[in-house]
C-alpha cells in the first residue's frame, strides 16, 4: 500500500500543518514516510508544494515522480493545477475554490473551475465558507484534509486521531473544532468516492 | 526502535547534539538555517549549555567552531554553500592546521537555486582542501554521518566536509538515534604550534596533510557507506552520488536493478571500488547532484575510453536539480507525465509581504530618485531584494553579501554619482562594515541606506547582530553623525523619507540612512509565542 500526496498553496497558507496530520496518521500505522517541503524564499507568498510519500513498504525517493502522486491536495485553486504533471491517470484533484489573489495577472477564477471540472477525478469544495459556517474560520485547511481523506488510504480514525494528537496542545475544544471540520469536508467527499 | 520524524537538516543537528558537540556556529542561509534552529530549542542542548548563537558571518562561524577545536572540543559549523566562500579562508587553512577537537563542517548546496544566486558544488572545497566529504543519501545517513564525522574528524585530525542539497536538507523522515556522547573536556593540542601557521611550519603541515591522502582514500574504499552492488546485466554500470541513488531506485519499484550500482556518499572516490565496477560494465552513468565532479574525474580516467555518460553530454540535464524522471530518461524509461497544465496557470513568484517596511522605503527611493534615473541603486540579498520586482522595481543589482556598499563606491569612483547601496541590517554586518570603511576612507559619494527590520527575515526571522547597533556602528567607522538619519519607514512618512533621501543625495560623502521598523512577521511570531507561554 502507498499514497504518494502533492500538497499545494501558497507560502503562509499552512500546507505543512495538513503534512504533519497525515504524516502522524501514518505513522501511528506503523507506515514509512518521506516529505519533501519547500522552505526558504518562495516562503514569501510564493507557490509552494510538498510532497507527501506514506506507504507501509520503504520509500526509495523524497520526490515523486511524475504521473505518480494519487491525489493533489491544493488550498488555493489556480495552485492546484500547477502540480498537473504528477496525477497519475487514476489520481484525485481535491482542491479549496476560495482564490488567495497576491499577483497582479490571477487569471479569471471561472476559467480555472472549468479546468478542474475537467478532470475525471475532481473534488471542488468552498472550504473557506464551510469552515466559517462552522465557527471555525481558520479551519479551513482540516476541511481540505477531510476532503481529501477518503482517497488518502487511511481510515477516518486514523486521521482525526492524529488531528486530536498535533493540537492536543491547543485545548479540547480546538481539537474538537478541527474534527468538525474535518468531518465537514469529508462529508463532502466521501459519497464521491466510489472506491 | 524509536523513529523520530526529522528533517535531514535536523537530522545533522540531532547527529551533532549525540555525538557530543559542545558549539554549533553558523550563519543563517537555506537550505542550512535549519541544524542550528533545532539546536537552540533541542532540551539537551539547553540542558548542555551548548554554544549555539547565531554568528555574524559565516568566516566567524568557522574561526570559531576552529577555535572551540582548538581547545579540545566538539565543534559542529553550519552554512549555505556560497556561504562556504565566505568562509573559504579559514576552511582551507584549517586544512593545513588540521583540527583538535573534531569539526564537522554541514554545508548546504542549492541546486536549482530555489533560494540563491548560484548552484556551487561544495564537494569541491572538500577536494580543494584535500579533505574527506560526507555526502548522506538519505536523512538517517545524514544522523549518522554527523555522529559519525565527528569521530572521523578527531581520528584523522582534519575537518570533515558533511555535503547536503536542499531536497535532503527540507524532507522528513524517521530517524533513528545513537547513544548520546560526552562532551570532550579541554585539551589544549599536542603540538602547541599546530595552528601557527608561519611558512616554515605550514610547509610541515601540508606534507603532512599530502602525506595523509592514501589514507583518506583507503578509509573511502572501506567505508560501509561506499558499496557496490553487483548486477546481472553489464551493458552499464551505475555510480550514484548521495541521494540520487534513490533516485534510481524509484525507478526500480517492482523489479530489481539489472545493473551493478555504485552507491557513493563517502569521498574522495573510493578508487578500488571505481576500478571494479568499471571491469564490470561496458559503459558508466554517472548520478550527481551538482557539477559533475565525478564525472569529469572519470572521463579522464579511464582513458581506454570506457564511456562515461552524465551531465555533460547530454544525458542528463546540465543544470540544476535531478529528480526520479531525469534518471528515468537516462536509462531509456518512458515517463508517464499525468496532465498538462493549462496555459491559464500564472507564475506566482515569492514578493514583500502586505505592509512590509521595505515597501514603503522603496517608494520613497524612487519618488526621491525619479530625477536623476536608473542604474545606480547598489542592493543586497535579502527580503529587500525582492524590491527589484514590481510595483517597486527599485534595485539594480544583488551579487553577493556586502556587495551593495562596495559596489556603490566602486561604481561611485568610476563616476555614477551619487551611488546608492541599500542593504539589510544583517547584511549590514555581515560584510558591509568593511566596505563601508573604505567609503569612510576616500570620503566615496555614497549613500547608504540601511534597511533595519530588526532580523534576519527573508531566512527565517533570526536574531540580527546588528540589532540596536547600527548607529553606532557607523559612528565607530567614520560616518559623519550629522549623516546618519534615521527614518520610519510608514506611508504617514513618505514626504519625510523622501525629503531624507534628497537631502543626503544632494551631501558630497558618504551617509547613512537607517531605515527601521521591525519585520511584521518576526512580530506576529513572537506575539504568538508569548501567548503560548501564557497558556
Ligand atoms: C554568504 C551568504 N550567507 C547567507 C546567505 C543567505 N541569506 C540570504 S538573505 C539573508 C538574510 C538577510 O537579512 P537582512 O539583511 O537583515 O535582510 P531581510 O531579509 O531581513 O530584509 C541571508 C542570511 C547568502 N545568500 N549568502
Amino acid at each position: 500500500m502507498k499514497t504518494d500526496i502533492i500538497l499545494a498553496g501558497v507560502g503562509g497558507q499552512g500546507i505543512l500543518s495538513i503534512a504533519a496530520i497525515v504524516g502522524a496518521a501514518a505513522l501511528g500505522k506503523g507506515w514509512n514516510l518521506k516529505q519533501a517541503e519547500t522552505h526558504g524564499m518562495s516562503q514569501r507568498g510564493g507557490a509552494v508544494m510538498s510532497h507527501l510519500r506514506i506507504s507501509d513498504q520503504p520509500i526509495s525517493s523524497d520526490l515523486i515522480p511524475l504521473g505518480g502522486a494519487d491525489v493533489i491536495l491544493s488550498v488555493e485553486p489556480m495552485e492546484s493545477l500547477r502540480y498537473l504533471p504528477w496525477l497519475s491517470s487514476g489520481g484525485w484533484l481535491v482542491t479549496n475554490s476560495t482564490v488567495f489573489d497576491n499577483i497582479p495577472n490571477y487569471p479569471d477564477i471561472n476559467a480555472i473551475t472549468e479546468e478542474i471540472l475537467k478532470l475525471p477525478h475532481a473534488v471542488l469544495l468552498d472550504a473557506d465558507t464551510i469552515a466559517r459556517d462552522l465557527g471555525n474560520a481558520r479551519g479551513s485547511n482540516m476541511v481540505m484534509l477531510g476532503a481529501a481523506a477518503p482517497f488518502l488510504g487511511l481510515e477516518r480514525e486514523e486521521i482525526t486521531g492524529a488531528i486530536g494528537m498535533i493540537f492536543r496542545r491547543k485545548g479540547e475544544e480546538i481539537v474538537r473544532a478541527n474534527i468538525a471540520a474535518f468531518d465537514a469536508g469529508y462529508a463532502h467527499s466521501s459519497n464521491r468516492a466510489a472506491r | 526502535m524509536q523513529k523520530n520524524l526529522l528533517l535531514g537538516a535536523e537530522a545533522i543537528a540531532q547527529g551533532a547534539i549525540d555525538g557530543g558537540i559542545s558549539g554549533v556556529y553558523a550563519y543563517p542561509g537555506t537550505p542550512s538555517t535549519e541544524i542550528t534552529e533545532y539546536i537552540q530549542v533541542n532540551p539537551e542542548a539547553l540542558r548542555r549549555g551548548i554554544h549555539r548563537t547565531w554568528s555574524v558571518n559565516e568566516k566567524t562561524a568557522y574561526e570559531a567552531a576552529l577555535g572551540m577545536s582548538y581547545a579540545g572540543k566538539k565543534s559542529l559549523v553550519c552554512m549555505k554553500h556560497v556561504g562556504l566562500n565566505v568562509a573559504a579562508d579559514p576552511f582551507m587553512n584549517s586544512c593545513v592546521t588540521g583540527v583538535n577537537g573534531g569539526l564537522v563542517l554541514a554545508v548546504a548546496d542549492d541546486p536549482s537555486m530555489h533560494s540563491s544566486q548560484n548552484e556551487q558544488d561544495s564537494r569541491f572545497y572538500g577536494k580543494f582542501g584535500m579533505v574527506p566529504v560526507l555526502e548522506p543519501s538519505n536523512q538517517q545517513e545524514a544522523y549518522d554521518m554527523t555522529y559519525e564525522g565527528l569521530e572521523l574528524s578527531e581520528k584523522l585530525k582534519l575537518p570533515v566536509v558533511l555535503r547536503i542539497t536542499t531536497r535532503l536538507a527540507h524532507s522528513r523522515s524517521g530517524v533513528v538515534s545513537r547513544p548520546l556522547k560526552e562532551e570532550n573536556q579541554l585539551l589544549l593540542p599536542a603540538n602547541p604550534k599546530q595552528f601557527l601557521l608561519l611558512p616554515a611550519f605550514a610547509r610541515r603541515y601540508y606534507q603532512n596533510l599530502l602525506s595523509k591522502q592514501e589514507e583518506i582514500v583507503r578509509l573511502s574504499e572501506q567505508s560501509p557507506w561506499n558499496r557496490l552492488l553487483p548486477g546481472t546485466d553489464s551493458a552499464l554500470g551505475i555510480i550514484c552520488c548521495g541521494l540520487t541513488y534513490n533516485y534510481l531506485m524509484e525507478n526500480f519499484r517492482e523489479s530489481h536493478c539489472p545493473y551493478s550500482v555504485l552507491k557513493i556518499t563517502q569521498y574522495p572516490l573510493p578508487a578500488s571500488l571505481v576500478r571494479n565496477l568499471e571491469a564490470s560494465c561496458e559503459e558508466i552513468l554517472v548520478l550527481e547532484e551538482g557539477f559533475p565532479l565525478v564525472e569529469e574525474q572519470l572521463a579522464s580516467f579511464f582513458g581506454k575510453g570506457t564511456p562515461v555518460w552524465g551531465r555533460l553530454n547530454g544525458k542528463l540535464p546540465r543544470a540544476g536539480e535531478l529528480n526520479p524522471d531525469h534518471v528515468a530518461r537516462a536509462l531509456g524509461k518512458s515517463v508517464h507525465e499525468g496532465f498538462p497544465v493549462p496555459s491559464l496557470v500564472a507564475g506566482r513568484p515569492p514578493a514583500l509581504c502586505q505592509g512590509c517596511g521595505h515597501q514603503d522605503l522603496y517608494f520613497a527611493l524612487n519618488e526621491a530618485i525619479e530625477s536623476i534615473g536608473h542604474g545606480r541603486v547598489f542592493s543586497d540579498i535579502g527580503c529587500y531584494t525582492l524590491g527589484a520586482l514590481q510595483p517597486y522595481d527599485s534595485i539594480d543589482t544583488c551579487v553577493d553579501m556586502g556587495a551593495s556598499v562596495t559596489m556603490a563606491k566602486g561604481a561611485a569612483d568610476a563616476g555614477i554619482q551619487p551611488a546608492f547601496a541599500v542593504i539589510g541590517d544583517s547584511t549590514f554586518t555581515h560584510s558591509g562594515i568593511t566596505g563601508l570603511l573604505d567609503c569612510v576612507i576616500e570620503k566615496s559619494n555614497v549613500n547608504v541606506i540601511v534597511l533595519d527590520n530588526e532580523a534576519v527575515a527573508m531566512t527565517g526571522g533570526q536574531d540580527s547582530s546588528a540589532r540596536g547597533r547600527i548607529e553606532d556602528i557607523c559612528a565607530g567607522v567614520g560616518v559623519s553623525e550629522d549623516h546618519i538619519r534615521v527614518v520610519v519607514p510608514l506611508k504617514k512618512n513618505h514626504a519625510q523619507m523622501v525629503s531624507v533621501i534628497r537631502q543626503e543625495m544632494e551631501y558630497q560623502g558618504v551617509s547613512v540612512i537607517i531605515a527601521r521598523r521591525p519585520c511584521l512577521q518576526k512580530l506576529a511570531r513572537e506575539k504568538r509565542e508569548k501567548a503560548r507561554q501564557g497558556e
